[in-house]
């Protein structure tokens, strides 16, 4: 096995080009060397000029995604040995702006996100000497998968509908808000529907089904999505059938 | 609020129509699009069809078979329209286009079943 | 980022990527999605195609016998093999895919996603089987 490969680094450096361009740096291809590992040799032996993000290498921060060769990917979770002979084609995450080289703006997302109160809302908080608020297994059952969400946001970049109009509430926001809608403790249900069932919030969703294939901690938020479709229509229904006070 | 209430309409529509498509239109279509004109199986005879075709269950079956997915079509059809072509910009033209053919076709399939009754 | 700003204080020039109107050409699931997607003109097809049969068979034999001639020309052939491919790619999606948007319990059981699909499979048949005995069988 050839002992280096060939990252193929998209570069933007806004303050000299106006386009991003590429630029081919060969690491070492260490038999346990992800492509963050590569980029981390780049910034620290080749050039230090190279901007990304990251942080925890273990993903669980979810702040080291990229695109490497077309598919959205946690660089700590993607390893050289996989992509050789190389090269490795290594881009900014798909549908955010670039600020420079690897790093894109995230405003949006991270924007969209409290709108659907990711926490768990009580008309009322139980006080303190009551106890816990128990919880069975089937009952948290219901909610896990979607806990297991990092933010990274490859679901975005995955997602067309999202890259074709950005005014969608996007696969991990929705995700969350199921995440915290079917935990038994919470009673914020109503209110989320308030902010998702308007404008372009999950109707523009057509079920592509990308975002739970690149998810890297197997959350499923395309199905999460079809899920909180048919919990707006019934509860629109419902809202035409009955009177104002049986809702 | 327009939006708010008629597009989870809009979508139970399209959702009821998928599975009407799903579990009627193949053997349909395979039976009266391949399996009778090119006789591989004997097509039923005139009288035969015309009993089970002016049955009121079958006549109600077949109407909301046709309604259903002349409207799952349609939405799903505009939402091609959007993404694959990225003509967002013309959305009310293109949903009255979808839908619009989706009522008229809704109208046309009321009449012929009743006139074949 | 509703709207598209050109300009902010701290990041005056942020590249914005176009998504090429190409885009369901570049990976293979978006491909298959927006294939998905195109069946519904052919599901609109069968509608138009059995209207168009059932008008024949109230104007009689005659009108019934000339139907299917038209329908045995090659070009209607043509067609009818594509939407049959294309509703026979929305059946299968469209079963695989049910699952996920629905929760079904048991006894307070969650039903698990493969025998929800394995029932809707076996629910298929048996209406398709229905189907073809209302036609051919019951004569």
């Amino acid at each position: 096995m050839a002992d280096s490969i060939t990252l193929q680094v998209t570069r933007y450096r806004p303050e000299e080009e106006s386009e991003p361009t590429i630029q081919e740096y060969d690491v070492p291809l260490g038999r346990q060397w992800s492509v963050l590992d590569g980029l981390n040799y780049v910034k620290d032996q080749i050039d230090g000029t190279l901007s990304f993000r990251w942080s925890c290498r273990m993903g669980i921060c979810g702040s080291c995604g990229m695109t490497v060769n077309g598919e959205p990917k946690l660089t700590c979770g993607a390893f050289l040995t996989d992509y050789a002979p190389g090269p490795v084609r290594v881009e900014p995450l798909a549908n955010f702006p670039v600020i420079r080289d690897l790093v894109v703006e995230i405003g949006d997302f991270i924007r969209k996100l409290p709108s659907v109160q990711p926490w768990i809302v009580r008309e009322e908080e139980r006080p303190v000497s009551e106890g816990e608020y128990l919880q069975t297994p089937e009952e948290l059952d219901d909610y896990q998968q979607y806990s297991m969400c990092i933010n990274c946001m490859l679901c975005y970049a995955a997602c067309p509908v999202y890259g074709l109009d950005p005014e969608f509430m996007g696969p991990a926001a929705i995700a969350l808000a199921q995440r915290y809608n079917l935990d038994s403790r919470d009673e914020g249900s109503r209110e989320r529907l308030d902010v998702l069932i308007e404008h372009e919030g999950i109707w523009g969703c057509t079920f592509v089904g990308e975002c739970t294939a690149v998810c890297p901690k197997g959350v499923d938020p395309a199905g999460a999505i079809q899920r909180y479709k048919l919990t707006a229509a019934t509860e629109t229904l419902k809202s035409f059938l009955l009177p104002r006070g049986a809702r | 609020m327009t939006r708010r209430t008629v597009e989870p309409i809009l979508w139970l529509l399209f959702s009821s129509g998928g599975v009407m498509a799903a579990l009627f239109v193949p053997v349909l279509l395979f039976l009266f699009g391949l399996a009778f004109p090119l006789g591989w199986i004997t097509p039923p005879d005139h009288d035969h069809l015309q009993a089970v075709a002016s049955h009121p269950l079958t006549i109600i079956v077949v109407f909301v078979v046709f309604v259903l997915c002349l409207f799952h079509a349609a939405h799903r059809f505009r939402y091609t329209l959007y993404d694959g072509l990225q003509i967002k910009h013309l959305k009310e033209l293109v949903a009255v286009l979808c839908y619009g053919g989706a009522i008229v076709g809704s109208a046309l399939s009321a009449y012929v079943l009743l006139t074949v009754a | 980022m509703s709207g598209h700003p050109a300009y902010t204080e701290f990041h005056p020039r942020w590249y914005r990527r176009q998504m090429s109107t190409w885009w369901w050409l570049g990976k293979r699931a978006y491909l298959v999605f927006i294939l998905r997607e195109l069946s519904s003109v052919f599901v609109a097809w069968f509608v138009v195609f059995g209207l168009l049969m059932l008008r024949a068979v109230g104007q009689g034999d005659g009108q019934y016998q000339r139907f299917l001639d038209w329908a045995a020309s090659p070009w209607v052939v043509v067609v009818n093999v594509v939407a049959l491919l294309f509703v026979l790619l929305h059946a299968i999606t469209w079963f695989n895919l049910a699952p996920k948007a629905m929760v079904v319990r048991l006894r307070g059981q969650r039903v698990p996603g493969s025998l929800v699909a394995a029932s809707q499979y076996a629910g298929w048949v048996v209406l398709s089987a229905f189907v073809i005995w209302l036609l051919v069988g019951a004569g």
